[in-house]
């Protein structure tokens, strides 16, 4: 199978980021005032998932497990100081509208979210590529809302006069309140279209929000890459005693031996 | 015994009261604040009334015809008019009364496609979209009114007309100017259609009373808990001048009587109503003295109406036979 390719479909369709997983509003409720706002953060952003999620994926076994959040923290605040000061340098009115939503970044739980559940345990290339998809799929939300808000809240797309001089542009719609209305809007817009396809026999099941891969500890018994079968974990688990302080060491090292054998693959 | 009675499933017993009763009481009511806001700005007032009431109406029909489409996917080549108007809820009056309401929260020389659009917002956003009538968290008029007045806020301000120039009596009032309050209680000032008159409103709001439509425990306790508000804040005491320009001024009466009262929106709790009717006064004296603009009615209710969960769930009296805390009593 063509991971990096499922992947980058994954991130921008299954498992969108903000139509699918709900994660990242803060971003993108606050700055898709206008399309270009939201194509500028959504890119920006994307460069430091795609960065942090490969680091940290190469880096994934010499992090300990107790220290990994600051781990991840610490990995991705530098790539995050390195595209600001780019962005400063280089477009310095993006940087401008985008304000202090770029440091942001940092606390954007899509980063957070992928670094813990897909690039901790998984090798670097299909890691880059769920980053690159991820913050595809950020774009493309980021972008589609902030479109609908600048026609119809200013008349405009990309900063150009796209509708008549009649129009009288709805201004609660480049406000805080019409955020709301655009994502609410076309995250139903998505959820029928789906639905649409789902009745001609197109499957949209996740591959699993966030599949750590953790197979042994998951109880989707139902899931395609299940690694294990049921009945030999639940055996395993039985005979090594008390199952419950067990567990967890159980699963890390199932876990480990899971990637070894990935790369050797 | 041998014999057993067939008893249907209850209720058994029915109020003669009716959504369609009360809503037409209500609409009934509102027809002297209507009127002089007809008589008051001309005939223009007619237009934008029917306009946004049409537009209620219609987007009211036109979501009962979608869900009626999509229940019946036979159905398409036979529209069932019966079967449609069963499934449609505009007979209920509803959305009569939301799209009068709403036409009377408008300034005369808006522009009918915003009307119109205002009351599509009431219905189909606000209120088709979370349930349909007794699922709106919302007054539908007010929160159209409110996404209006921050989508057009110069439109929804242009209190200008043929009969009227300059502010309306509350602005001219918070930039310090003198108003004649009898014009105010009559209802001959600038303002929106259906604000103006007291005697009108008062009027309707006795026939409510009357009728046992509303009761007093809301609008009393928010027009008393402003005029409080006004004589420790206003900076004007008990300067009687300014109280009354205060009490009849903007839309404090429509607010106070037809919109709070709303059955959907408004407290079930007794105790309830009085503290929500504190809280919209409190609000409103806030917004009018501290706030930027010079009303501030809407946005009182309308977050009044967001807070009207919790303050239900705080004053939930105890049932019998239970101690306070919702347990059984022991003894």
């Amino acid at each position: 199978m063509n991971r990096a390719g499922e992947r980058l479909y994954n991130g921008l369709v299954k498992e969108n980021p903000t139509f699918v997983l709900m994660l990242g509003m803060c971003p993108t409720l606050a700055v898709t005032t206008s399309a270009m706002n939201g194509l500028g953060m959504g890119l920006t952003t994307m460069v430091v998932l795609a960065l942090s999620n490969l680091i940290i994926s190469l880096m994934r076994n010499i992090i300990p497990n107790r220290v990994r959040i600051p781990a991840f923290i610490v990995i991705i605040a530098s790539f995050v100081t390195a595209v600001q000061l780019l962005l400063e340098a280089y477009i310095p009115s993006l940087n401008k509208s985008l304000g202090v939503y770029i440091p942001l970044i940092v606390v954007n739980c899509i980063i957070l979210g992928r670094a813990e559940s897909y690039a901790y345990s998984n090798p670097p290339v299909p890691s880059l590529f769920d980053g690159i998809g991820m913050g595809l799929g950020f774009t493309f939300a980021l972008t589609c809302i902030g479109a609908v808000r600048e026609i119809i809240g200013a008349g405009e797309l990309f900063g150009y006069g796209l509708m008549p001089d009649s129009f009288e542009p709805v201004r609660i719609f480049g406000q805080a309140p019409g955020a709301f209305f655009v994502l609410a809007a076309l995250v139903a817009l998505q959820n029928y279209i789906k639905n649409v396809r789902k009745k001609k026999g197109k499957s949209y099941e996740k591959i699993g929000s966030g599949c750590a891969q953790d197979c042994a500890n998951c109880g989707d018994m139902n899931c395609k890459s299940r690694f294990y079968d049921t009945d030999s974990a639940g055996k395993k688990s039985m005979a090594e005693g008390s199952p419950k302080k067990q567990e967890t060491k159980a699963g890390k090292s199932d876990e480990k031996t899971q990637d070894t054998e990935k790369e050797e693959r | 015994m041998s014999e057993l009675f067939k008893v249907s499933s209850n209720p058994h017993i029915r109020s003669r009261v009716t959504t369609n009763g009360l809503m037409l009481a209500v609409i009934v009511a509102l027809m002297p604040a209507a009127g002089f806001g007809i008589y008051n700005f001309g005939p223009r007032a007619i237009a934008v009334i029917l306009v946004t009431i049409i537009s209620t109406v219609l987007t009211e029909f036109l979501f009962g015809l979608y869900k009626w489409i999509r229940d019946n996917p036979k159905g398409k080549g036979s529209l069932q008019v019966k079967s449609i108007f069963e499934k449609s809820t505009i007979t209920d009056l509803s959305a009569v009364v939301t799209g009068m309401l709403l036409a009377l929260n408008l300034p005369v020389a808006i522009p009918l496609w915003m009307a119109a659009l205002g009351g599509i917002f009431a219905i189909l956003v606000v209120k088709m979209l979370f349930g349909g009538l007794g699922q709106n968290f919302m007054n539908p008029a007010l929160a159209a009114r409110c996404f209006m007045l921050l989508s057009f806020p110069t439109a929804m301000t242009a209190f200008d007309c043929d009969t009227y120039t300059g502010a309306t009596p509350l602005a001219a009032l918070k930039a310090g100017e003198q108003v004649n309050t009898l014009d105010m209680f009559i209802g001959r000032t600038a303002g929106t259609i259906g604000e103006t008159s007291v005697i009108a409103l008062l009027t309707g709001a006795c026939f409510l009373l009357l009728m046992g439509v509303i009761d007093l425990r809301i609008p009393g306790s928010y027009i008393i808990t402003f005029v409080l508000f006004v004589i420790v804040f206003g900076g004007h005491g008990l300067d009687p001048v300014y109280l009354s320009a205060q009490v009849s001024g903007g839309g404090l009466m429509l607010g106070a009587f037809f919109m709070a009262t709303d059955y959907v929106t408004r407290p079930i709790t007794i105790k309830g109503q009085y503290v929500f009717g504190i809280f919209l006064g409190l609000m409103t004296g806030i917004f009018r003295i501290f706030g930027p603009g010079a009303e501030g009615v809407s946005y009182a209710i309308i977050l009044g109406n967001l807070l009207v969960p919790l303050i239900e769930k705080f004053t939930k009296p105890t049932a019998f036979g239970y101690q306070k805390g919702g347990k059984r009593g022991e003894k």
